[in-house]
This record gives C-alpha cells, sequence and structure tokens, in this order.
C-alpha cells in the first residue's frame, strides 16, 4: 500500500486565493482529487477530514456530495482537449451546466431564452469572440485557449463558493496561459469566489494568490503569505525550488535540487525530504516534523526550526 | 439568422453528400445496400408482387401441379405440395427481416445498458456479477443453447426469437462494457462528475453517445447473422413449423429430394445467401465510414 498524502494541513478562507506548489508527483493533485471525491477506486481517505462549510466532505452522502459538487465547489482540468464531451456541441453541454448549476435557486425552472441568454452571458465574461457561433460548435472546432476559456466559464457556473483550478494553463503555451491565469484571477474576485490554484508557473502563482502552500511528497512543508514565502523563503526545499527559477538577468545553468521523490511504498520515517536536502542533521531520518511558527502566517515543516 | 440557418442546412446536406461519396466509392457496399433495399421492399410489397399471394398466405394444396420444375409459368418452380416457390421466397424475406428485427430490439437495449453500468462500475461487485453473467452465457456455444431451449419449448418462430436473444445479448454487452469502461476515466466523463452529474446521467449522457457508433456499426453487421441462425433453427425444425413460408423451413422440406427437386431447397437457399452477402456488405461499408471518421 502506498502512503502517498500525510499531515497535509490545508485551509482556504472565503474568498480568499491560494497557490499550491511543488515538482511533479507530489500530490498536489492527488489532494485536490481527495477534496472533490474523485480519488481511484483503489485509493482511499483512512483518516482524517475534510471540512467545507463546516461539513465533512468524507462523510456527506451521495446526493449532498453531487448538489455541493453542482453548485458549490467545482474544478478546472489541466487539459482542455479532453475535459469536454466530444460529441455534443457546447451548448448541449453548457446549457446544462447552467440549468443545474448554481445560477438559479432551488425548483426554479428557466426558459430556454433565459439559458441561452445566460450561456452567450458566461462565454462573454470569459472574452470569447462571437459566443453565438461558439455555441453551435463542437469542441473539436475550437482552439485549446478556447477551450479550457469553455471549461472556465462552465466550472465559474457550477461554482458558488470554491474553484480548484488544477494546472489550468500547462496544457496551452505560455502566453495563453497567463492570459487564462489572469482571468480566472479576475473572474473569482468578480464571485468573491475562493480559489485554490496548483501551478508551476511560480511567476504566476506569485501575482495571483494570496498565500502559497509548498507540498513535497505528500507533505505540507512550508505556507506563509505569497511575498514572504518569495523573499524569505525558510525550508530548504522551497528555497531550492525557487533558485530553479529561470531569471531575466541571466546567471548560467540552474542547479535544481539533486535527487528525486522518495518511493511512497517505503518513505524515510523522519522528515521526507532528508535523503535530498544539504543542511540536514541526525535527528532528520527519524523525527517527522510538525508545522512549525517561525513568522506571521508563516510556518515550516523543518525540525531545525522547531527546537528554537 | 435565415441565411445562417440555410448555410447550416447546407453544410449538413453537404457533410451527407461527403459521406455519401465516400460510401459509394466502394462498389461492394452499394451493391449490398441495393440488395437490403431490394429485399426490404420485396418484403413490404409481398402482397402485391408475389404471383401466387394464396400460396403464401393459406397454403391451399394444388394436386395438379406439384412438383413441378421451373418454368414460365413458376419461375422457381412448386413444391410438393404444389405452392408457388417464387410467392414463398419472397414472403420468406418477412420472415427473415422480422425476426431479425425482434431479436435485434430484444437484444440491443438490454446489452447495451448493462455493459454501460458494468463499465462505468468497473472494477466494482457490479462489473463482476454483470460480467461473470454474460461470461456464462457466452461459455455455452450458441448454437447449442439455442437448440436446447428450442427443443424444451414447443418449436414455433416466438420461442425461436427468444433463443437466439438469450444468445445474442452478451456480445453487445460485453462490446458496450470495454468501451464505457475506458470511457468512464476520460477527463470529460471526470468533469462532470466534478460538476455534479447524477449517475445516470453520466452513464446516458455522457457516455453512450461515445459509444453509438460501434453500436450501430455492430448492429448492422449483426442483420445477417442473426438471419442465418434464424433460418438454421428452422431448418432443424425447431422454428416456424412446415406450411410457413420461412426460408429455414423451405430449405428443410426440400432436401430430401434434392436429387429429383432441386428447386425446392436450392431457391430458398439462394435466398437466404443473398441476404446475409446484401447485409453484411452494407455492414461492412458502414464500418469503413465510421472507421474513418474516427481516424
Amino acid at each position: 500500500m502506498l502512503k502517498v498524502l500525510s499531515g497535509v494541513d490545508f485551509k482556504v478562507n472565503k474568498g480568499e486565493k491560494v497557490g499550491l506548489i511543488g515538482e511533479a508527483g507530489c500530490g498536489k493533485t492527488t489532494t485536490m482529487k481527495s477534496i472533490m471525491r474523485i480519488l481511484p477506486q483503489n485509493a482511499s481517505v483512512p483518516h482524517g477530514e475534510i471540512l467545507f462549510k463546516g461539513k465533512d466532505l468524507l462523510k456527506i452522502d451521495k446526493k449532498e456530495l453531487q448538489r455541493i459538487r453542482r453548485k458549490e465547489i467545482s474544478m478546472v482540468f489541466q487539459d482542455p482537449t479532453a475535459a469536454l464531451n466530444p460529441v455534443f456541441k457546447i451548448k448541449d453541454q453548457l446549457f446544462d451546466i447552467i440549468r443545474y448549476g448554481g445560477t438559479y435557486e432551488e425548483g426554479r425552472n428557466p426558459s430556454k431564452e433565459e439559458i441561452t441568454a445566460e450561456a452567450i452571458r458566461v462565454l462573454k465574461d470569459v472574452a470569447l469572440p462571437d459566443p453565438e457561433r461558439i455555441l453551435e460548435n463542437y469542441p473539436f472546432q475550437l482552439s485549446g485557449g478556447m477551450r479550457q476559456r469553455i471549461c472556465i466559464a462552465m466550472s465559474l457556473v457550477a461554482a458558488n463558493d470554491l474553484l480548484i483550478a488544477d494546472e489550468p494553463g500547462t496544457s496551452l503555451d505560455v502566453t495563453i496561459e497567463d492570459q487564462i491565469l489572469r482571468l480566472l484571477g479576475s473572474l473569482a474576485v468578480g464571485k468573491n469566489l475562493s480559489v485554490i490554484l496548483i501551478s508551476h508557473a511560480l511567476g504566476a502563482v506569485r501575482g495571483l494568490v494570496d498565500r502559497v502552500y509548498v507540498m513535497y511528497a505528500g507533505h505540507m512543508i512550508e505556507v506563509a503569505p505569497t511575498e514572504e514565502l518569495f523573499s524569505n523563503p525558510i525550508h530548504p526545499y522551497t528555497q531550492g525550488l525557487l533558485r530553479a527559477i529561470p531569471k531575466l538577468t541571466g546567471g548560467g545553468i540552474l542547479e535544481g535540487i539533486t535527487g528525486r521523490i522518495p518511493n511512497y511504498l517505503n518513505p524515510p520515517e523522519g522528515c521526507r525530504f532528508y535523503p535530498r536536502c544539504d543542511s540536514s542533521d541526525p535527528n532528520c531520518e527519524n523525527v517527522k516534523p510538525e508545522l512549525f511558527d517561525v513568522g506571521k502566517d508563516h510556518q515550516v515543516a523543518c525540525v531545525r526550526y522547531g527546537r528554537k | 439568422m435565415i441565411s445562417i440557418q440555410r448555410i447550416r442546412a447546407s453544410k449538413k446536406w453537404k457533410s451527407f453528400k461527403k459521406q455519401w461519396y465516400k460510401f459509394s466509392k466502394n462498389p461492394l457496399s452499394v451493391a449490398g445496400l441495393i440488395v437490403v433495399i431490394a429485399v426490404i421492399f420485396s418484403a413490404i410489397f409481398a402482397p402485391f408482387i408475389v404471383p401466387y399471394r394464396e400460396d403464401a398466405e393459406t397454403f391451399k394444396t394444388h394436386l395438379e401441379r406439384i412438383n413441378q420444375p421451373p418454368s414460365s409459368q413458376f419461375l422457381f418452380g412448386t413444391d410438393r405440395s404444389g405452392l408457388d416457390v417464387l410467392s414463398r421466397v419472397i414472403y420468406g424475406f418477412r420472415y427473415s427481416l422480422m425476426m431479425a428485427a425482434v431479436i435485434l430490439a430484444l437484444v440491443v437495449p438490454p446489452g447495451v445498458v448493462l455493459g454501460l453500468i458494468a463499465g462505468y462500475y468497473a472494477g466494482t461487485w457490479v462489473d463482476t456479477l454483470i460480467m461473470r453473467i454474460t461470461d456464462v452465457f457466452l461459455g455455452v456455444p450458441p448454437l447449442v443453447l439455442a437448440l436446447a431451449i428450442c427443443s424444451v419449448l414447443p418449436p414455433n418462430i416466438l420461442n425461436a426469437m427468444m433463443a437466439v436473444s438469450l444468445m445474442w445479448w452478451p456480445w453487445y454487452c460485453r462490446l458496450v462494457y470495454s468501451l464505457a469502461s475506458s470511457l468512464k476515466n476520460e477527463y470529460f466523463v471526470q468533469a462532470a462528475e466534478i460538476i455534479g452529474a447524477r449517475t445516470h446521467q453520466i452513464i446516458f449522457r455522457e457516455i453512450l453517445p461515445n459509444c453509438l457508433a460501434p453500436i450501430l456499426t455492430k448492429i448492422t453487421l449483426d442483420v445477417g447473422w442473426v438471419i442465418l441462425i434464424g433460418a438454421s433453427l428452422s431448418f432443424l425444425g425447431l422454428g416456424a413449423p412446415p406450411p410457413t413460408p420461412d426460408l429455414g423451413t423451405m430449405v428443410a422440406d426440400g432436401r430430401d429430394y434434392l436429387a429429383t427437386q432441386w428447386w425446392i431447397s436450392t431457391f430458398p437457399a439462394i435466398a437466404i445467401v443473398i441476404i446475409i452477402l446484401g447485409f453484411n456488405l452494407l455492414g461492412d461499408g458502414i464500418r469503413d465510414l465510421f472507421a474513418a471518421e474516427e481516424a
């Protein structure tokens, strides 16, 4: 059995935007899938709780879960080409989401004209030109950027409280990715949504979110307000991660972090970063570090700071 | 607006024309289509085109014209009761087509629905239950199963159809299962789940439409086989009883006289070959069309 996530302590306030960063395979997506409860069948969350507006998402029944997914939480995927059903026109997919999503109060039966007008409005919101034509198109007739905008529009319709964006621009080219992330940020502010943004584009994360969580190998290792984290990273892993960002001023080949993520079958007992850490001491091997306060809202999971 | 609609209509027409062009490039598919249309047409209008309508409807024996060889009066000859073989063959089309239609109507919905459910719940006990039952049905040789059922129940066309249906649904179940179990991991299905779609909406609105092309192809390819199995059962005396103008029954009827009155069996047999060939060629053409679309 793989023990992937452990000690993931995560909090998003109403209207707050948080970023989640970490290298590939560190459990970012798994964390989000746990929240949405779309983990694969062979995975489970044996301990802990996921509280959303006071309710534990791990315990609520299926009907309530579907209602929350329909109206309150939603998610944008990494790959916009796969997130739309290939055999239906955009309007067939979008109209359903508007009809059943969080736009109208429970029990109201909106007319077709209302829904069409709403669909055109949400497509305009995501800066798509000529929404009337797009409604008549099939997904394959649209570009990747357009499809991702449509996915964002759909997610926004279905999210009244929390939007999870799982690397929303990674499969697009950089300029489009930047546009998409900015758009997502401004629309979320307009709707007063809480946002969890997963991204490898650290620059984009820095510009968009209020707080950043750093994950390593299934552990939350550092959390701080965005500016604090980028100017004063404390955990050796965060420092390494930020050193790996290319800079405009140049400076040769980046150093990065040596080694790779540990095997989840048999992860290190203590600090999971210990084998790759260049400032480790013998304690790290056995003691699992808790998150320690090191400043205002700044916490880090490293034994070197716990002893102080 | 009107102009947009007109453009859209002409677009649809254009895509239809394109499909037809692709289809018509294969002469075998077109031949299959022509045969199928001819068979369906003659089955529908059988009462108006057969020369001796009462020979296929009331079966009144005509001793004065038994065992006549093919001639200008009786193109396919007459059988041992003096009935016109041509009229009965054309009526036989009706039985064959009706049998195929009824069997496929009985088989496709349950097979597809069970396959969708098993595929959506792949890896759980639901999947195991449905697919192991399917395996049991697939494990018994089809004709043997049908024979067993038909020999327990009285031989008539209804029981023959039930027997064939019972052995046919697992193929649809398995086809749809394989499609659905891979489709359910597609992002758009997960996206639908995340957006709060209910289970039946996911199964029937997200997964099913993506399975339609293979299902339709299998149906067209299956028509010929269903007709063949039905005719085999009739030939073995487990389908429609003798005076009925069923093609399989008619072949069985004349098989003892093949040496002397060859026409009694031969013409119905040729008719079976032609129907099955027609549907299979058409099915192949349609399959190529869908395959080209997906590529």
